[in-house]
Formats: C-alpha cells, sequence, structure tokens
C-alpha cells in the first residue's frame, strides 16, 4: 500500500530521513513513534508529496509518486485522508463549513445531502453541538476531533494521523482510539498514526515503528516492541512506565 | 582575496533568487487569471463579494482622509505659485488633471498595498505556517483557485472604483481650499476642472488602477506563499508585500504615464 525506498531527505542542514526503508500493508495500522523533532511529520508528509525526498522513491499502490503530474497526484491524494499536528483548519470558515469543505469542492451533492452528512460526522465525533462556531472559539482538542471529522468525510482508503490524541482528555483520547480501530475492523482502512502516547501506541496499532536519529530503530509489532533488546527504545518504554515484566494489556482486542 | 568573490557570487545568487521568485509569481498569477472561468460559481462569487466588501471597509475610512488632504495639498501649492501670476484660477485643472492622471490611482495603490495587501499576505502567510494551505493541497483544492483568484477580482474590481472615489474627493478638497485661501469660487474651480481634464486622463488613470490591483494581489498573495519560519515569517512576508508593492507600483506608474503621454 505505503512503501518507502531508501528514503533521504535533508532539512535546514541535518540529515532527518537518512536511508529509511518500510512497508504499511493494507489493513494494517502502523504507529510511528520517536521523540520530538524525529522526523515523524516529515515521513507522513512525504507519503502524500507534501515533501519530496532528496534521495529514494515513495510508492503508493505500487506506483512512483514522484514524478506524477497534478491529475495523476490528485487521484492518489484522493486515497487519503489527513489530520495534520496542528487540525490545519481554514479559520474563517465555520466547523460545519470546515468538514462540508471537500464535498463541497469534489461532489455534487445537493446542500441537504452534505449536511445530513457533515451531521452524522460530527455526531460520531461527540462536536454535534459546535457547527455554528468557528475554529478560534474551540479548545485544541475540539479542533483536532473536526479536522479528523474532515479528514473521513471522504472516505479515504488511507488516513494519517499525526497525533491524533495530543491536548485530549484521557477519555477522548480513548474514544479517538476506538475510532481508528473501529475504522479498520469495520472498513478496512489501513492507518499510519503518530503519537507520543505509547499506550495508545500499544492499543491500536499492529505494528510499531520507532524513528530515532534518521534511522528506523525498530519495527515490530506491539508485543515484540516492549520486548525490544534495542537501548532506545527500551528508555523511551521506561519514560513512559511501560516495563516488559507481565503481559501489556490493551482493554482493546484487534482481529 | 575571497571575499569579494565570495560576495559577487553571493550577489549572483541573489538575482537568480529573484528571478526564480518572480517568475513563479508570474505562474501563479496566470494559473489564477486562468481560473477566473469561475468567477460566476456560486462560491466563487460569494468569496469574490466577500473579499470586495473586505477592501472597501479596511480602506475607506483611510482613503477619505488622505484623498481630501492630497487635493488640498495640491491646491494650496500650485495654487500660491499660480496667484504670484494672477492666475489661481488655473488650480482647478491642476488639481483634477494631477488626481486623476497621477495622484488618484497613485495613492489609492500605496494605501490599498499597507492596509489590504498586508492583510492577503499575512492571512496567506498564517495559512501556509499552521498547515492550512498543505490541507488544501491534500484535498486537492488548488490555492490559487481558491485562494488567489477571488482575491485578484476583487482587488481588480475594487482599485479603479477606489481610485475614482479618490478622485472626486481629491478635487473636492481642492475646491475647498480654493474658496477658502485663495478666493477662487467653486463655480469657477469646478468648470476650470472640467476644461482640461480629459477623457484619456480617466482612462490612463483607470488603466493605472487595474495594474496596481494585479500587483498587489499578486505580490501580496505570493510574498504569503513563501512564508517560512513560523510566526516571525508571517511579519517578514508582510513587511516585504507592501514594500515590494510600493516599489513596483512607482516603477509601473512612471512607465505607464510615459507610455501614454510621451
Ligand atoms: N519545513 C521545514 N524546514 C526546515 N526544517 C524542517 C521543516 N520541517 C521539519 N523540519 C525539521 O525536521 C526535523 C523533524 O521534524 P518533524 O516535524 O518531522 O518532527 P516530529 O518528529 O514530527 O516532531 P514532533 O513530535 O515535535 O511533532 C526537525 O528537526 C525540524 O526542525
Ligand atoms: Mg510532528
Amino acid at each position: 500500500m505505503i512503501r518507502f525506498e531508501n528514503i533521504t531527505k535533508v532539512l535546514g542542514g541535518k540529515t532527518v530521513l537518512d536511508e529509511i526503508s518500510f512497508e504499511v500493508g493494507e489493513g494494517e495500522t502502523v504507529v510511528i513513534v520517536g521523540l520530538s523533532g524525529a522526523g515523524k511529520s516529515v515521513t507522513l508528509k512525504h507519503m502524500i508529496r507534501l515533501m519530496q525526498p532528496d534521495a529514494g522513491k515513495v510508492l503508493i499502490d505500487g506506483e512512483a509518486i514522484g514524478d506524477l503530474g497534478r491529475t495523476a497526484l490528485q487521484a492518489v491524494r484522493t486515497k487519503f485522508g489527513v489530520l495534520f499536528q496542528s487540525a490545519a483548519l481554514l479559520q474563517w470558515m465555520s466547523v460545519e463549513d470546515n468538514v462540508a469543505l471537500p464535498l463541497r469542492e469534489h461532489t455534487k451533492m445537493d446542500d441537504g445531502k452534505i449536511e445530513q452528512l457533515v451531521a452524522e460526522k460530527l455526531r460520531l465525533l461527540n462536536l454535534s453541538d459546535t457547527g455554528d462556531k468557528f475554529p478560534a472559539d474551540l479548545s485544541g482538542g475540539m479542533r483536532k476531533r473536526v479536522g479528523l471529522a474532515r479528514a473521513i468525510i471522504m472516505n479515504p482508503k488511507i488516513m494519517l494521523y499525526d497525533e491524533p490524541t495530543s491536548g485530549l482528555d484521557p477519555v477522548t483520547s480513548r474514544h479517538i482510539d476506538n475510532l481508528i480501530v473501529d475504522m479498520r475492523k469495520e472498513l478496512g482502512i489501513t492507518s499510519v498514526v503518530v503519537t507520543h502516547d505509547l499506550h495508545s501506541a500499544l492499543s491500536i496499532g499492529s505494528r510499531i515503528m520507532m524513528l530515532h536519529q534518521g534511522q528506523i530503530v525498530e519495527n515490530a509489532t506491539p508485543e515484540e516492541f516492549i520486548h525490544s533488546k534495542n537501548g532506545t527504545v527500551q528508555a523511551f518504554l521506561e519514560s513512559q512506565y511501560i516495563t516488559k515484566k507481565g503481559k501489556w494489556e490493551t482493554g482493546l482486542n484487534h482481529e | 582575496m575571497r571575499y569579494p568573490a565570495h560576495s559577487a557570487r553571493h550577489f549572483g545568487s541573489q538575482v537568480l533568487q529573484l528571478m526564480h521568485d518572480t517568475g513563479h509569481a508570474m505562474y501563479m498569477l496566470l494559473e489564477a487569471v486562468c481560473f477566473t472561468r469561475y468567477v460566476f460559481t456560486q462560491r466563487s462569487r460569494h468569496e469574490i463579494a466577500t473579499q470586495m466588501f473586505t477592501t472597501g471597509i479596511k480602506s475607506l475610512a483611510v482613503i477619505t482622509v488622505v484623498a481630501l488632504f492630497t487635493g488640498m495639498i495640491l491646491a494650496l501649492q500650485t495654487g500660491l505659485e499660480l496667484r504670484r501670476y494672477g492666475q489661481e484660477v488655473y488650480i482647478g485643472s491642476a488639481v483634477a488633471v494631477s488626481m486623476i492622471r497621477e495622484m488618484g490611482p497613485f495613492m489609492t495603490g500605496l494605501i490599498i498595498a499597507a492596509s489590504v495587501g498586508s492583510a492577503i499576505a499575512a492571512q496567506i502567510g498564517t495559512m501556509v505556517v499552521s498547515e492550512e494551505i498543505a490541507a488544501l493541497e491534500v484535498m486537492s483544492i488548488n490555492p490559487n483557485r481558491f485562494l488567489v483568484m477571488p482575491r485578484l477580482v476583487a482587488l481588480v474590481v475594487m482599485m479603479p472604483i477606489l481610485a475614482v472615489y479618490t478622485n472626486i474627493l481629491g478635487v473636492l478638497g481642492g475646491a475647498v481650499v480654493g474658496t477658502t485661501q485663495l478666493g477662487v469660487s467653486v463655480q469657477a474651480y469646478m468648470d476650470n476642472a472640467m476644461q482640461f481634464a480629459t477623457n484619456k486622463d480617466l482612462y490612463v488613470g483607470l488603466f493605472k488602477a487595474v495594474v496596481f490591483g494585479i500587483v498587489i494581489a499578486t505580490v501580496s498573495c505570493h510574498q504569503g506563499f513563501m512564508t517560512s519560519e513560523g510566526a516571525v515569517g508571517v511579519g517578514k512576508a508582510t513587511r516585504r508585500a507592501v514594500i515590494i508593492s510600493f516599489l513596483v507600483i512607482l516603477v509601473l506608474g512612471y512607465m505607464i504615464t510615459r507610455l501614454f503621454y510621451i
């Protein structure tokens, strides 16, 4: 589905990604973890060609996206729903208009149908009474959820989440985690999730990948990940009080 | 001996960068012009109307004051000179012609660049920094259609309207000075103004206003899109948008006058 082949990216004189290669298969939920500045957002941006690698190739469904023309690139991008780290809502539009924007731009649906779909997504994300508010009047966590509603409104095949639960209270965080798991189970959506929250990473991920100093230092199932021999991974786990003693209980069951 | 070579190379790379940026801005303008075929779709109409409205609202107060005083200064300056020859009745034409041909569009351009152009650059710059432009691209919404085209159309429509408004107020300001300071009756002032201001002056002035509108929209949007480095970058982009608009307006204003009057 998504394939990175020896991607190198230098930003501001620093090699952020150093020849990294990995693959995300159909229906997987791959979680990318790593310290701040490790290049997690940069990795996501390469998947939709918001950034171009300095070397290497990105393939989506077997198609190299590096040299695609505008129409072909648009076709690739319509497969994706993206939740940006900053939610990236248009400030001068109400919540409803923000969520409706892709439908208004790309479909010929009438207003009633659009309103109905938007209301449905807002309800799914516990945002029912915020439809006519503006992004500036919302809390950070609410903005995130509006961004998520907008990302899923076109029923994408692949979802990219950049820190979907950062800045959210624990209850809402678990709600979002459940949503990500549900989308995979019920709709078979492939997901890539960037997060700092190891608890959520271990619960929702079918695979966890850790980025550190431009390299992938671990790429394994949650079970293998917490038993990793890698020093960086161990330090990362310990920093969030997750020890390998005892089995990690998620509460969310996949498969 | 390395230093001069280094600075020459630095200068060379700056020139290249400037050409690259200009090309980029031109491409953006061209694409926005192509997208004007969507002007009459419902959503574009709404966005363009909003932009026109904010353009008017943001600038009207300043334009009113500046226009009045420009006319008054012109009248006073030339009137005092003309009085030495007993010809103060000609201030009508002096004010009207220089307002309509030059000062009207020029002053309007500067004010719009400072008030509306800066706001455009700041808004688009903020959108770049907060990943909103990236989000538009991922949603396959072309920013040149979605953002640039409505602003371009709004400025191209509003600039001539505001320039005419500036002209009228400027001429009125001149009349006030004429009657109160120079003893020229309003009737004589107006007759004189109408007699010497030609249609050509009006058309050239309006042409300038349209060109300045295109300049302000292009420069401001482009500087906004080039924003980097977060909030600091937005400030820089805003400042650059205003300065570059000023310079281009000055140079193009001169060239257009030369083109039509020599
Ligand atoms: N547009 C850019 N220009 C220059 N440098 C950049 C740019 N984007 C990212 N970087 C640099 O690349 C590195 C990785 O950035 P990235 O945003 O991917 O980090 P991250 O892993 O997402 O961190 P966080 O958890 O804080 O979001 C950082 O050092 C950052 O300074
Ligand atoms: Mg990030």
